[in-house]
């Protein structure tokens, strides 16, 4: 056994064994462990009684339920039309150049993982970027190298 | 600026009553009758951007049998350039669960459900805060109805009513056949009422100043005020509160930088409205529709690029269940990555624009509807010019 039995056993134990439990305890799996395995959707399906086939299709349809490994912080850039327009690109450019990773990857240290997303909802004050659920808006490259700094010493 | 500057409204951030929670304790103490009477006569329509009559949609569900109900609020803001719902639940959440359980009361249900998305996560700390006060209150008030938060995980389509149903209960996020509708069949299979976030608070804002009042703003097809979400190419970016019906030349007027090529109303999925139509274009259910997105293109913008970052978005959002929408909206990618780089002739639009066509008659939902087929002739005249 291992420590995440539990997690899947504790978040069970919180949300219950409904259907309509499902989401909410994948959302916990990605929470703590950053992404959903094929281990964790077997587990989650004996609890819930249902194939694991249904796991992996809800988890495989939302594109915040990770199930590919993920570092500690995932990092989703806006990629839509006023992100774009108001310089998307040089924030990108800024986050490569930073972490040292190309968009969709994970850095070595298993620290940060940088992915672009669909509108985030801060078209007013774009370009804008998630760090796990906190979002940040109205970046520069400068704002960038500050904010990124900050997450290497966390 | 200018006499001709369009009115500021302040319905619905405006503030609080002094008195805690007064406008819903003197609501639930009326008949039902009578608060959907008051709703009916301020025509008030639905904010998500389809316009349905409010009055309708709640008195359907309140005369479908059954006794166990939902209250839904659509809080799944994913349309590009839309930002009201954030902005609106960050400001004034007390105006939202109160619009939520006057829906409650009227309908007869005594649970809801504020499906929030999950890009917005980080308001749920301060939104069950608020709750947990919500809940105290209508203790006191002799109201059992409960509200919790069910949070998203990043798909567009959620948006779509019977998609966020599906999602609700666990599934993938697929749009349902319809009929049956909410009224009948929603969350669970049971009579639903689903409504945006900025419904729910004009409904609150119609039992505070009554029918009469509320009429006084918008045009008759377009009663009220409306958020909108303003981005681009704007001096002045930010959410606004005007009346519904305004012309859009005179919005370009006030929110444009002088160089206004295009207006996108509605969003992605919403309408391109070239320059040359700003002066007889409305704003409002008689003319444009909208959901409150309002993005602005100047002269300097290749709409190529604006249409093909619009592809891309919907290619990936497609949910995949019907073949239109999932096909569709790849081959749309791909043919104007083909016209872009000059693979294809300009003629070829024209079949892009059939294509869409098609879609737009077969696709289950109004993601495969509506995909780019009001802004593929504007991409045809840029071109061409």
């Amino acid at each position: 056994m291992t420590t995440y039995d539990y997690l899947i056993h504790d978040l069970v134990e919180k949300h219950g064994r409904e259907r309509t439990s499902l989401i909410p305890i994948l959302q916990g799996v990605v929470e703590v462990k950053n992404y959903i395995s094929d281990l964790d959707m077997t587990e989650i399906a004996k609890e819930l009684d249902i194939s694991a086939a249904q796991v992996f299709g809800t988890a495989t349809f939302y594109s915040f339920l990770d199930t590919q490994p993920r570092g500690k912080y995932v990092i989703r850039v806006c990629k839509t039309i006023t992100c774009d327009m108001h310089g998307k690109k040089t924030i990108l450019q800024a986050l490569e150049d930073m972490l040292k990773i190309k968009i969709g990857e994970t850095t070595p240290n298993k620290k940060f993982t940088l992915l672009e997303t669909n509108c985030l909802g801060w078209c007013h004050e774009g370009p804008a970027m998630l760090i796990n659920e906190k979002p940040f808006s109205g970046l520069t490259s400068e704002k960038v190298h500050d904010i990124i700094s900050e997450y290497m010493h966390k | 600026m200018s006499e001709s500057m369009l009115k500021r409204v302040d319905l619905i951030f405006g503030e609080y009553s002094d008195i805690k929670y007064k406008v819903l304790s003197d609501t639930l103490i009326r008949p039902n009758e009578d608060i959907l009477k008051d709703i009916l006569d301020s025509g008030l329509r639905g904010r998500g951007g389809a316009g349905f009559p409010t009055a309708m949609k709640w008195k359907l569900t309140a005369d479908t049998p059954g006794n166990e109900k939902y209250v839904v609020c659509n809080a799944d803001e994913g349309e590009p350039g839309t930002f009201k719902d954030k902005e609106i639940l960050t400001r004034v959440p007390r105006k939202v669960f109160s619009g939520m359980a006057i829906c409650g009361k009227v309908i007869g249900a005594r649970k809801g459900y504020l499906y929030l998305r999950g890009e917005y996560r980080f308001l749920v700390p301060v939104l069950n805060k608020e709750l947990e006060q919500f809940h105290e209150f209508a203790r006191e008030l002799g109201s059992d109805f409960k509200i919790e938060i069910c949070l998203g995980s990043g798909a567009y389509i959620c948006g779509e009513e019977s998609a966020l149903f599906e999602s609700m209960e666990g599934n993938r996020g697929e749009p349902r056949n319809k009929p049956p509708f909410p009224t009948t069949s929603g969350f669970l299979k049971k009579p639903t009422v689903i409504n945006n976030v900025e419904t729910f608070v004009n409904v609150l804002m119609i039992m505070r100043l009554g029918a009469d009042q509320y009429k006084k703003l918008g045009t008759s097809d377009s009663r009220g005020s409306k958020v909108f979400s303003v981005s681009g190419d704007t001096p002045i970016p930010g959410i606004y509160e005007l009346e519904l019906g305004m012309p859009l030349d005179r919005f370009v007027d006030e929110f444009g930088d002088g160089d206004t090529k295009a207006v996108q109303v509605g969003g992605a999925s919403g309408f391109c409205v070239p320059r040359k139509k700003f002066k007889d274009t409305v704003i409002g259910f008689e003319g444009v529709p909208t959901g409150g997105s309002m993005m602005i293109f100047n002269s300097s913008r290749s709409m190529y690029n604006v249409l093909h970052n619009y592809l891309e978005f919907f290619e990936e959002e497609s949910c995949g269940q019907c073949t239109p929408c999932r096909v569709g909206c790849q081959q749309l990618l791909k043919g104007i990555v083909a016209v872009k780089k000059g693979d294809k002739k300009i003629e070829y639009l024209d079949q892009l624009m059939k294509l869409s066509e098609s879609m737009k008659i077969t696709a289950k939902c109004g993601l495969g509807q509506s995909v780019a087929i009001h802004s593929l002739p504007l991409s045809i005249t840029s071109r061409k010019r």
